[in-house]
């Protein structure tokens, strides 16, 4: 048996698929994986994130410790419940976890970081928090419910006290509101709108009955895969790991190099990469035969070269497969993927495949 | 789950077999693994006239989750294919007895069942599985 959030007992009642994810006995799908993608970008979609690893840091020199410690700049979040989406890196330049920080307050931050990574990551933030004097808590007691979709704010809004639902139904983008005992920030794992609610445990199956009953389709983690796929956002451990850099996984966009004094770890290695001419391409891939892309498998394209598909898969919006894969440096955008033995043609296109329920690449 | 048909034998490997009246089988898999393998994307079919060996792969099913190779129950050659599965691969998971067969194979030789399962044994081996 493994690990087990306080929503378990609502997965198996609602007849998932158990499978192990990290440790912990997570729901894949509940009957069938394509109803349920197709569901969050219709309408609305309730997915169980608990066991992500919620982090609240606090003291003093909080934000100073944040802006050594990610390879975004903190100093961006001017507002209280602002969040940020990042990279924390080992000395080398390689991606330790990415995660989202939201500012709460002057001295205090809120980060989430992968389940799959927990342990390695607490050991890594508390170790680099110490001369900071940086407390660093988890925040196991906490549950967290994603709800996404066209649908998913005006479904869940019933779900936050009164005295707040406004202001969180005003929430911008990639904002967030302490609404009474629930966190509520308008983010996700999707490409469609919704909130991700952090809220006691306790109180979670009840909030999640309450979803259903509005409406939203519970998601396993076979859906929240292909959506994020199809809204071409990495998987910690698939794109990018301890050997690659944020560079090389399409998240230089997450890199803050100004101020150029900031001396967040990991700088130096980057800054020689940030210009070399053999810096590896991270692009989305889109088969033209019939087929499906896997992660791993052989990416060749002209002249020789060899890349990997990092993560590949079905996509149910375009009825066909698509991917993500590092690519050697050079100027091209076809390519062959190696799928038992045969080479099947690829095609290179702009990301995200699909957006707010949109089709957004040629198919 | 619904009730194995009684008029088919099964392999270890969650697959189907139905004797037809000409004398070629049918084969496809099991509700079991179709619903293991979630929904069904993509069929990858042999060539009618391909020659199949016993246990050598001869199809491959994919689902959003993964690739799966069909093995050939018995030796012999291919004399159909289900080629409707390549529009509609979900057909194995909405009839994996019926529409959603995969090939249809003449045996070379006379097919050994003592490697088939009957749909009772088959019951008892799947009920094995879940404990």
């Amino acid at each position: 048996m493994g690990l087990r959030t306080s929503l378990y007992d609502k997965h198996v009642e609602g007849g998932a698929r158990i499978v192990d994810f990290g440790g912990w006995d997570m729901p894949l799908h509940y009957g069938s994986q394509k109803e349920e993608h197709h569901a969050v970008r219709q309408s609305a979609g309730v997915f169980d994130v608990s066991h992500m690893t919620i982090v609240d840091l606090s003291g003093d020199r909080t934000r100073e410790f944040l802006q050594r410690l990610v390879a975004n700049d903190v100093a961006k979040l001017k507002d209280y419940g602002k969040a940020l989406y990042t990279c924390m890196l080992n000395p080398a330049g390689g991606v330790i976890d990415d995660l989202i920080i939201y500012f709460l307050a002057t001295t205090r931050y809120r980060l989430i970081v992968n389940a799959t990574t927990r342990e390695k990551d607490l050991a890594w933030i508390r170790e680099q928090a110490a001369p900071f004097g940086v407390k660093v808590i988890e925040r196991a007691e906490l549950a967290m419910i994603a709800v996404q979709g066209p649908r998913a704010r005006e479904l869940a809004a019933p779900c936050i006290e009164a005295d707040w639902r406004d202001a969180a139904l005003a929430l911008k983008p990639f904002n967030g509101l302490q609404a009474g005992e629930i966190f509520v920030a308008r983010t996700g794992y999707t490409g469609e709108d919704g909130w991700e609610i952090m809220l006691p445990a306790a109180s979670a199956p009840a909030t999640w009955d309450r979803l259903l009953a509005a409406g939203a389709v519970p998601c396993g983690l076979g859906a929240r895969d292909t959506l994020r796929l199809e809204a071409a956002m990495n998987l910690y451990g698939s794109d990018m790991d301890e050997s690659v850099s944020p560079l090389e996984a399409g998240l230089a966009w997450t890199v803050a190099w100004e101020p150029a004094d900031r001396d967040f770890i990991g700088r130096q290695p980057m800054e020689k990469l940030r210009n070399s001419p053999d810096k590896r391409r991270f692009v989305g891939l889109l088969l033209e035969d019939r087929g499906v892309l896997r992660n791993r498998q052989k990416v060749v394209v002209g002249g020789g070269g060899e890349g990997e598909i990092t993560s590949g898969g079905f996509s149910p919006t375009l009825g066909r497969s698509i991917a993500l894969a590092r690519l050697p440096a050079g100027e091209y955008d076809r390519a062959q993927v190696e799928v038992r033995g045969k080479l099947l043609d690829v095609r290179i296109v702009k990301t995200p495949f699909v957006r707010n329920g949109k089709i957004l690449i040629d198919v | 789950m619904t009730e194995l048909p009684g008029d088919l034998l099964y392999t270890k490997d969650h697959e189907w077999l139905r004797h037809e009246d000409d004398g070629t089988v049918t084969v496809g898999i099991t509700e079991h693994a179709a619903t293991a393998l979630g929904d069904l994307v993509y069929v990858e079919l042999p060539e009618v006239g391909q020659d199949v060996e016993s246990d050598g792969e001869m199809a491959v099913v994919e689902s959003v989750k993964a690739a799966s190779d069909v093995y050939a129950p018995i030796t012999g050659s291919v004399v159909a294919v289900n080629d409707d599965l390549a529009d509609d691969p979900e057909k194995i998971n909405s009839e994996p007895y019926g529409e959603g067969w995969i090939v249809k194979l003449a045996p070379d030789d006379e097919i050994d069942e003592s490697q088939l399962m009957s749909p009772d044994a088959y019951q008892q081996f799947l009920d094995e599985l879940d404990d």
